[in-house]
């Protein structure tokens, strides 16, 4: 047994050198800790308060720009917990609640991507199970460098073998997400991956500890070295340092993910919470014990006294230092009455799932945890659960103003109908705009019988109640180009494409959570587009009506200086009256006529064409314009409510051709479409609050009247039917090579 | 009439299993892998999923579950049981099956829905369909090639016990593109796809699968 750095020992050597600089912590932060302890913290404390202000637990830079979320929330009657929880909770009716919630793991899945973007979606799932909700479906968005680089090649499949892993096993359908490429991910993919629960409305779980006496129950996973220091070490500074240098010591703190015991442990909990058995729950995730003890007591009654030699172990040579900061996965913290620990106990036992009483919950304002009876920590749990927070230094960048005037305008564009043919085609036959099924064929989007819409389709749709047909849709949409143009235009864009997404499945959005990634927060470049973007992101929350329920900051997301373009990930829910009248992308009833939503003008800053053709990034995005987002998803969920559509799909990356191409290829009939005004602006401009749809043959008239109703503007642009598109006067193209060279592009690049 | 639908430790799609006993108009009663009992029920069905994380080989630890003794002895005795993928792969575990299920020939996990041909009308689980009749399911698993020795890939032909083979591309690499299979008596079917995910075309490809369920629940004769 290691002899344990004690607090008595502290008080008596305060002049002791300590790797604080090592844990990530900077010297103003370790005086800190000193003057709130009165001395030199113990080495467990440390590691403690090391990982609790790290900038992934702490948001030490990103709190105050946060704020806004909460202060210009939009009133809504839907949300019944809020940002500060693990996941807000929304109300979606007939007595149901939801919680939804995204989140990164973009290191770990660079340094290992199969276990990186496995324990990803283990983690998330924890969170939602912690708010007492049954977890029902999983979302990844993921990013990676060029999808011809050779490392993309070791990253990409890792990382969808890691989710396809832990998310089938685990029972979850996987029913969408993103999938985009650019040399901006090259050294630093993004893996964000959503998990969405439902409960009943009396069925809210706390991660509180409060009652004296009540017993804190450690439960699933033995604890390892797993991620000793992750959370510190691998959102740091430091990693893009170690990375770039060579050094590989930092390496091996990726997690390793067991999908089988987190099903016993979502089975487990699910019960506990039924019999009544929890006061208060936390999940494990970042810095492990460390931030359960401290957060769950930091909620309650103030304190709690913690026996960290009664924590299961899988490595018995852990001390106490590890023991707090470990990552293990698949573990729950409960708070439980003294008088049904037992009954608490054989519920764990009858799922195999190992529990161990560890402490109990005190009323003396301290986090004292001992080790064979020396005490090894004593802190107010607040001071390491609240963390520091920064102002940190913000500054326009000068090259935003030179990026600007780079008009995509001026770029030579395809003349005639064989050149906008190949345009097309080029389009549909890139990474990012290809045939997904290589990478969502790997999983399962049919397990529980609940998924009524999946990828490639706008936005997931899942089934909630069999009998009344309610049910719940999820987008995530992201585009790192419109935000580096302008961060705060371009996350008004992102929101808006995933609230026209929630829209297109026939659905009202009702509420937000979103994954900010992007570069150190220390270079005032980034930090200027992350408050962009965070000021973008809760203006247009507010224009929208929907608030912002939670969600997750990853900085230092870089390769040496060079950051990623700001990637807010935003994810939008929305609530489905009825999923029997949802609305697909697919055009599947052939003569049914197609009418082109909202206004397009001739914008193509940051556009999908411009990047395919030119590989040019510059000028304006889009202007966004959510009033008219708002008209559009009213008239879509009015119209599928009765039941006048029969295909719906949002325009966004490439505009109506690639559009177009979708419905077709998944509805397997083809279009003849007229385009009014310059064809290649109709075909391949981005202009937002748009959509495309196919009218139920004889509901044309009172389509158009409930168009003119929510003051949408719309245009017949052609038909469905034939197997071929076509744009007359310009081109046409069969299905058939459409579909040939939309599903090659995957195969083609990963086997 | 009851069903009975056995729950082992990472089963996945026993939900989806008693749905689909439940919409073919019989009653679904859960079985519990650690309880000796099969509660008096007509039929049972092994669901899909990831018995006990398919760690070691896939159904080989679920085969010794208490509930698995029982079931052994009834299937002998002309108890209807169907096993879906996993429950598949624990019936071949256990014997009641001939071959195997190893991994699929392309490595990957594949989710894919999938044109099937039922070949054999005559079992508990497929008297509702016309043979040679082509039907849409899905198809998930990784672990899904279909695999024996020659001798008896040879007697099942023979003997007409392939129940279901894959009517287009093999998508996994099974042997003679065998999709489903049933012992020499017709009781005990099991197949890698999955029709209780086909039983209505709002969550399903089509509705398909819903057949299987209704087949034993009229006693279709064999």
């Amino acid at each position: 047994m290691t002899r344990p750095d004690t607090v008595a020992r502290a008080a008596a050597t305060p002049l002791v050198p300590q790797p604080f600089a090592e844990l990530g912590l900077s010297a103003a932060e370790y005086q800190t800790i000193t003057g709130t302890l009165d001395r030199r913290p113990t080495g467990t404390e440390l590691a403690l308060y090391s990982v609790m202000w790290s900038e992934h637990c702490s948001y030490k830079s990103s709190k105050v720009h946060l704020r806004q979320f909460a202060e210009q929330a939009p009133a809504s009657a839907a949300l019944l917990a809020g940002i500060g929880h693990n996941a807000g909770v929304v109300d979606i009716g007939q007595g149901y609640a939801v919680t939804f919630k995204i989140e990164s793991h973009n290191h770990p899945s660079y340094v290992e991507p199969h276990q990186g973007a496995a324990t990803g979606v283990g983690g998330i799932v924890r969170d939602i199970l912690a708010m007492g909700a049954r977890p029902v479906a999983v979302m990844d968005a993921l990013r990676f460098g060029p999808a011809s680089a050779p490392d993309t090649g070791r990253v990409l499949p890792g990382v969808v073998s890691g989710i396809s892993f832990y998310g089938n096993c685990l029972g979850l359908p996987n029913i969408g997400g993103e999938l985009d490429f650019d040399a901006c991910y090259a050294g630093n993919p993004l893996v964000n991956a959503l998990c969405v629960g439902v409960m009943r409305h009396g069925d809210l779980q706390v991660a509180t500890a409060s009652g004296p006496g009540n017993q804190v129950i450690l439960f699933g996973s033995a604890t390892g070295p797993d991620g000793v220091g992750g959370a510190s070490v691998l959102a740091s500074a430091a990693f893009g340092g170690a990375a770039a240098s060579g050094e590989s010591a930092k390496r091996p703190s990726v997690q390793v993910g067991d999908p089988f015991l987190e099903k016993l442990l979502v089975e487990c909990c699910l019960e506990l919470f039924a019999g009544g058995l929890v006061v208060g729950i936390q999940d494990l995730g970042a810095a492990g014990v460390a931030c359960a003890t401290t957060e769950l007591a930091a909620a309650g009654t103030g304190g709690m006294r913690i026996r960290l030699d009664a924590v299961p172990l899988r490595d018995p040579s852990l001390g106490p230092p590890e023991i707090v900061m470990s990552e293990s996965q698949e573990r729950m913290m409960a708070v439980v009455e003294p008088g049904r620990v037992d009954e608490f106990l054989a519920v764990c036992a009858r799922w195999d799932v190992r529990a161990a009483v560890i402490g109990e919950v005190t009323d003396t304002g301290r986090l004292v945890m001992t080790w064979h009876g020396q005490t090894v920590v004593d802190i107010p749990p607040g001071s390491a659960a609240d963390g520091p927070v920064y102002h940190r230094p913000l500054a326009r960048p000068a090259a935003q103003d030179t990026l600007a005037a780079d008009d995509p305008l001026a770029l030579p564009r395809p003349v005639g109908g064989s050149a906008l043919r190949a345009d097309l085609l080029a389009l549909i036959g890139s990474p990012g705009l290809a045939d997904k099924s290589w990478v969502t064929d790997q999983y399962d989007r049919y397990v529980r019988g609940d998924t009524v819409l999946a990828m490639p389709e706008d936005g997931g749709l899942v089934r909630v109640d069999e009998a009344t047909g309610l049910g719940i849709a999820l987008a995530t949409d992201g585009n790192s180009r419109y935000c580096r143009l302008d961060p705060y235009r371009g996350t008004q864009l992102v929101l808006s494409e995933a609230y026209r997404n929630v829209a297109a499945t026939g659905a009202r959005p009702l509420a937000v959570t979103n994954c900010l990634n992007f570069g150190s927060p220390e270079d005032p470049a980034v930090m200027w587009q992350f408050a962009e973007a965070v000021r973008g992101l809760a203006d247009g929350c507010a224009a929208l009506g929907v608030p912002v329920t939670g969600g997750n900051v990853s900085f230092y997301n870089q390769t040496g200086t060079a950051a990623i373009h700001p990637t807010p990930v935003i994810g939008v829910l929305g609530v489905h009256d009825d999923v029997r009248r949802r609305l697909s992308i697919g055009f599947g009833v052939p003569d049914a006529p197609l009418v082109l939503l909202g206004r397009t003008e001739a914008e193509l800053g940051g556009s999908a064409w411009a990047h395919v053709r030119h590989g040019h990034l510059g000028g304006r995005p889009p202007v966004p314009d959510l009033a008219a987002e708002q008209r559009l998803a009213g008239l879509l969920a009015a119209a599928a409510a009765a039941g006048l559509l029969s295909a719906a799909h949002d325009l966004s990356d490439g505009g109506l051709a690639v559009a177009l191409v979708e419905s077709c290829l998944r509805g397997g009939t083809g279009c003849r479409v007229r385009l009014p005004g310059d064809t290649f602006t109709a075909l391949f401009s981005e202009s937002a609050a748009r959509a495309v749809v196919a009218v139920r043959p004889g509901a044309e008239s009172a389509f158009a009247e409930l168009g003119v109703a929510h003051g949408v503007p719309g245009e017949t642009i052609g038909r469905t039917g034939g197997d071929d598109l076509v744009v007359e006067g310009w081109f046409m193209i069969p299905l058939t090579e459409l579909s040939a060279v939309h599903a090659a592009a995957l195969p083609a690049l990963f086997g | 009439m009851r069903i009975g639908v056995i729950t082992f430790p990472g089963s996945l799609d026993d939900r989806d299993a008693a749905r689909a006993v439940r919409l073919a108009g019989a009653e679904p009663v859960s079985l519990w892998h650690a309880d000796r009992d099969l509660r008096g029920v007509a039929a049972v069905i092994l669901p899909g999923g990831f018995s006990y994380g398919d760690y070691l080989r896939c159904g080989a630890i679920a085969r010794f579950a208490p509930v698995m003794s029982e079931l052994v002895l009834a299937a002998r005795a002309g108890l209807p049981v169907l096993g879906i993928c996993n429950g598949f792969q624990i019936l071949c575990e256990a014997h009641l099956l001939p071959g195997a299920l190893t991994r699929n020939a392309g490595l990957r996990f594949v989710t894919r829905d999938l044109r099937l041909r039922v070949e054999n009308t005559q079992t508990a689980w497929t008297g509702a369909y016309s043979g040679g009749e082509e039907i849409v399911v899905p198809l998930k698993s990784g672990e899904g090639a279909y695999a024996a020795d020659p001798g008896t890939l040879a007697e099942l032909e023979a003997s007409g016990r392939i129940v279901i083979r894959y009517a287009d591309a093999n998508p996994n690499g099974s042997a003679d593109g065998i999709a489903g299979v049933c012992n020499a008596e017709g009781n005990v079917v099991g197949l890698m796809p999955h029709p209780e995910h086909a039983v209505d075309p709002l969550t399903g490809p089509s509705a398909d699968g819903l057949r299987f369920f209704t087949s034993v629940v009229a006693g279709v004769p064999r």
